[in-house]
């Protein structure tokens, strides 16, 4: 007699295909961006401000996706504003995950003082209002990449551990580790060995959740000119350029957001197709 | 025979954290009052009792999962009561435990192999794997089990998983707390007869925890019987089926279903 659980199939299913296949090309996009470029995303030409992209009549060729207002190519912008996006989304997301999980393991499995001290942590880190802490962060810290990430990983690193606190304590109910520390098994190996696996789908999930968070707040703070240095491509740049010229040149502001949107919707997506295939239960 | 165990006006008492203030420590329950038997060697203990009579505590108590709060708890002629977990690792390897739960006490992402060869690593047993394909062997389960996942089997596979893991690492002592209580009847049978031969075959000494008294009775040598925390009777199980003293142990025996239904239940 078989559980029927492990008579059901989970296929990888479009999702994950859809998803992955997204960021792949985007991951690429990056590292090929000064090839793939048709121009220079920093080239100014007034002549050539707000043209249209390629299916209206008066656009310029060679501007697939049309060009600012200081006529800059809204294609190459994209491409080289990748870069900063999935630099954040990659560092900021993985010390993120590292801090915040590490922190959530801890308190939830050795519970005592451990979890005394984490869990006020939280609740003090909490009560910031996470955009405003962030611009105060910057505007210390200075603008740039560094500052950024370290923006991220200060106001997020509770979104893993209170999840992964949650998870580690459920986790650590059950009768398992118990028969661990019956077989002589120290709390620590108990901890890394036992319930990490365990806890894993939810950490892969939360992480691609948190790239994607990252995209959108790299984007924020871009958007409010608190970002790397204002010359560099940036999605939440080019959005907030786009704003001022919305009703003359559409293009500018909705390529990047489209960008961004499928952007964190794939992230999110492919952490729920990932926790799926890491559960044996599931699988 | 020598006493394996010896357990000396156990007390053990949890904090309440229902009620716990907000400053300050929860209030204690008492849940082990005094409590002093003896296990010989090879002898197979009975534990009964209803919920809530502290029968699992006590069982958590005999292989240190919990520290006692007073009395003492002797292995063999060590004092276990209070040793420091490092101090007791060595000698874990001498009383293991059977779970209640098969699905809560397996890893679920660990294999049956892994599951069962685990324990034997941790005590450096050489070729911990052919151990535990032997171990698989004793519990009357394939060797190919060993690639399975708990839940891939069925409920009394895992149980004999769960057996197949205590008996490994060859201890003195195996607890087995309720282990059958989750299983239906014809697996229940199959599991007690698997635990006779074994405790026959490898001189083991067991306590069984149960709250079923017609599968003590089936099993156990002497019967200790719990209620509210403190030992009401503590005889060999044929003694205390014919001659019941404790007024709670004829209410248990009372409640044992017989097979006799009269005629107009058909």
């Amino acid at each position: 007699m078989l559980d029927g659980r492990s008579q059901v199939r989970r296929r990888a299913g479009p999702r994950l295909w859809l998803s992955g296949g997204w960021l792949t090309a985007l991951a690429l996009a990056a590292i090929f961006a000064s090839f793939l470029s048709p121009h220079d995303p920093l080239a100014q030409d007034l002549f050539l401000g707000r043209m249209p992209p390629f299916w209206v009549d008066s656009a310029e060729p060679g501007y697939f996706l049309g060009t600012d207002s200081l006529g800059r190519d809204v294609l190459s912008r994209i491409l080289y504003g990748s870069r900063v996006a999935l630099t954040v989304a990659l560092i900021a997301g993985t010390l993120t995950c590292l801090i915040g999980a590490s922190l959530g393991l801890l308190a939830g499995y050795l519970r005592g003082w451990v979890d005394v001290v984490v869990s006020r942590l939280i609740d003090i880190w909490m009560a910031f209002p996470p955009v405003l802490f962030s611009i105060l962060l910057i505007a210390v810290l200075g603008p740039g990449l560094i500052s950024i990430i370290i923006a991220i990983v200060v106001i997020d690193w509770t979104r893993f551990a209170r999840v992964v606190r949650a998870e580690a304590m459920a986790q650590g109910a059950m009768d398992y580790p118990a028969s661990a520390q019956v077989a002589g098994r120290t709390r620590l190996s108990t901890m890394l060995v036992e319930i990490l696996p365990n806890v894993l789908p939810t950490i892969v999930a939360l992480l691609t959740l948190e790239m994607g968070i990252a995209v959108i707040v790299e984007a924020i703070l871009s958007f409010v000119n608190l970002s790397i240095s204002t010359d560099d491509p940036t999605w939440g740049g080019m959005i907030s350029e786009g704003r001022v010229s919305i009703y003359q040149a559409w293009w500018v502001i909705v390529f990047p957001l489209i960008t961004l949107f499928l952007t964190v919707l794939s992230f999110s997506q492919l952490g729920e197709g990932l926790k799926d295939r890491f559960d044996p239960v599931l699988r | 025979m020598a006493d394996l165990y010896e357990v000396e006006n156990l007390h053990l008492s949890l904090p309440d954290m229902t009620r716990k203030p907000l400053f300050g420590a929860a209030p204690r329950i008492e849940i082990l009052k005094g409590l002093s038997f003896n296990i010989p060697e090879g002898e197979i203990l009975g534990i009964v009792g209803g919920s809530g009579s502290g029968k699992s505590t006590l069982g958590r108590a005999l292989v240190r999962l919990l520290e006692p709060t007073s009395g003492a708890v002797r292995f063999d002629g060590d004092d276990v009561t209070h040793l420091s977990e490092q101090a007791l690792r060595p000698m874990r390897r001498r009383f293991q435990m059977i779970f209640q739960d098969p699905m809560s006490s397996m890893n679920p992402r660990h294999r049956v192999g892994r599951i069962i060869s685990a324990p034997l690593r941790l005590h450096g047993v050489e070729n911990a794997r052919e151990a535990a394909r032997e171990a698989l062997d004793h519990v009357g389960l394939p060797r190919s089990f060993e690639t399975r996942y708990p839940h891939e089997l069925s409920g009394g596979q895992r149980q004999r998983v769960g057996i197949a893991r205590a008996i490994a690492l060859r201890p003195d002592f195996i607890l087995a707390d309720e282990i059958v209580s989750g299983l239906d009847v014809s697996s229940q049978a199959q599991v007690l007869a698997l635990l006779e031969r074994l405790v026959r075959e490898l001189g083991l000494t067991l306590a069984f925890i149960s709250h079923d008294l017609s599968v003590i009775r089936r099993l156990c040598t002497r019967i200790v019987v719990l209620h509210h925390g403190e030992i009401v009777e503590n005889e060999p199980t044929a003694e205390l089926f014919d001659n019941p003293r404790a007024g709670y142990t004829r209410e248990l025996l009372d409640a044992i279903p017989l097979p006799d239904p009269d005629e107009p239940w058909f």
